[in-house]
């Protein structure tokens, strides 16, 4: 219990992928121009990576050194190329919003670097659990950067949630300020490097108190 | 040595081989499974679409499936044949859907379905695809604001030629400050269809 504890520290705090190691900032800056674009990229690549970690780990053995890495995308791929297939067949207007970010997964550097650095040398379980959290870990950062591009960018805050949650969620859209004409800068792709290195400092901040 | 050698390679590729067999499998039989709901929900989306431009209740046909293939005109930007979907109540066409390219927006192309009835008025501008700046050039889209409805019932003997542009330049169309390239490309693409649609009334619009 306690190993997976330390797990989940690692995925949201010491080794947080998107503020901490830096890995997968491909989808970290360029879909995270709202909460909700955030939030759904997120939860599909922890998807993706509880996945994949917990594929690979009972075939470790089996898989020769030397061709590990080429495996290794392979099934990564494929579990991408079935998530893909499934929001497509299922939540269409989703399919929309993510478009080409989910066949990117596959090129996420975090997902192959959690295979290759955890689940290739650790039993099933915590490697699943080393996915998932990660992968979460990945999906708040990728929140929290989309709610504070999309507030100062926009001034709302779920926008879009109609898109998951049906029509009939809109009304949940949070509107900040009645005329607000938006701050582009937080919109367009430098305030994604603008707020990702807030983020950093403010992670740094709290840590060297 | 050179016998060890091969059995380590051999024992190798095989299991490259044996991973990507599994692989395929999983993926085949997968694409069979979500096949027929991607196409569903892929003719739904675009039926939700269509309906925009013209109102449901106006037709009676499939619209998805009644189309004639255009092959690549000027007037309508496309580089390849398109499809003109056509609306058909009690077998008579009474309006089509043309999809047709601006190819001058701020950034790249801009993708528009035009409706059309048979009076030759348009009955909705939506616009499918765009790269136009998000929080700026981006006011085209419904979901973004009114603007594209200013061309409904608009039509060619209501508006002359000169008064398709924004008012910025003397013509009939809003448009907000700091983005006039974009709605400059799409009042032309939709002024360029109207003409298309005038030219091939017989062929658009014959059952």
């Amino acid at each position: 219990m306690s190993e997976i504890k330390k797990i989940a520290l690692d995925g949201f705090w010491k080794q947080n992928p998107g503020v901490v190691q830096l890995l997968g900032l491909c989808p970290t800056l360029a879909v995270t121009t709202s909460m909700i674009n955030g939030l759904s990229l997120g939860i599909a690549t922890a998807i993706v990576m509880a996945v994949s970690n917990a594929s690979v780990s009972p075939i470790r053995k089996f898989i020769p050194t030397e061709i590990r890495v080429p495996v290794f995308i392979l099934i990564i791929a494929s579990l991408v190329t079935i998530i893909d297939f499934s929001i497509h067949a299922f939540i269409q207007p989703l399919y929309k919003a993510l478009g080409i970010f989910i066949p990117l997964i596959v090129t996420n550097c975090i997902v192959l670097a959690r295979v290759e650095s955890f689940a290739a040398k650790n039993e099933t379980t915590s490697s699943f659990f080393d996915g998932l959290f990660m992968g979460l870990g990945l999906a708040m950062v990728l929140t929290l950067l989309g709610g504070f591009r999309e507030l100062f960018g926009k001034g709302t805050l779920l926008s879009g949630i109609d898109l998951i949650l049906g029509p009939s969620a809109s009304n949940l859209v949070i509107h900040f300020f009645g005329d607000y004409h938006g701050f582009l800068l937080a919109i367009l792709p430098p305030g994604a490097f603008i707020g990702l290195a807030c983020l950093i400092a403010l992670k740094n901040r709290i840590e060297t108190r | 040595m050179f016998k060890d050698h091969l059995k380590k390679i051999s024992s190798t590729a095989i299991a490259m081989i044996i991973f990507s067999l599994v692989a395929s499998a999983a993926l085949s039989s997968f694409y069979f499974i979500t096949k027929s709901p991607i196409d569903e929900s892929d003719a739904k989306a675009k039926r939700i679409f269509l309906n925009q431009v013209i109102p449901a209740d106006l037709y009676d046909n499939n619209l998805v499936k009644d189309t004639i293939s255009v092959e690549p005109t000027p007037l309508l930007g496309n580089k390849r044949n398109i499809d003109i979907y056509r609306a058909k109540k009690n077998n008579q066409v009474i309006a089509v859907i043309i999809e047709t390219v601006a190819p001058d927006g701020y950034s790249g192309e801009i993708k528009t379905l035009v409706g059309i009835d048979q009076e030759e008025k348009i009955l909705g501008v939506r616009v499918i695809t765009h790269k136009e700046t998000p929080g700026l050039g981006d006011y085209i889209e419904i979901d973004k604001s009114q603007w594209i409805k200013n061309f409904d019932l608009k039509s060619l003997d209501k508006i002359s030629e000169k008064k398709w542009a924004v008012k910025k330049d003397g013509g009939d169309f809003d448009y907000i400050s700091g983005a006039t390239i974009t709605p400059r490309a799409i009042i032309k693409s939709t002024y360029k269809c109207l003409l298309y649609a005038k030219e091939n009334k017989k062929r658009l619009f014959t059952s």
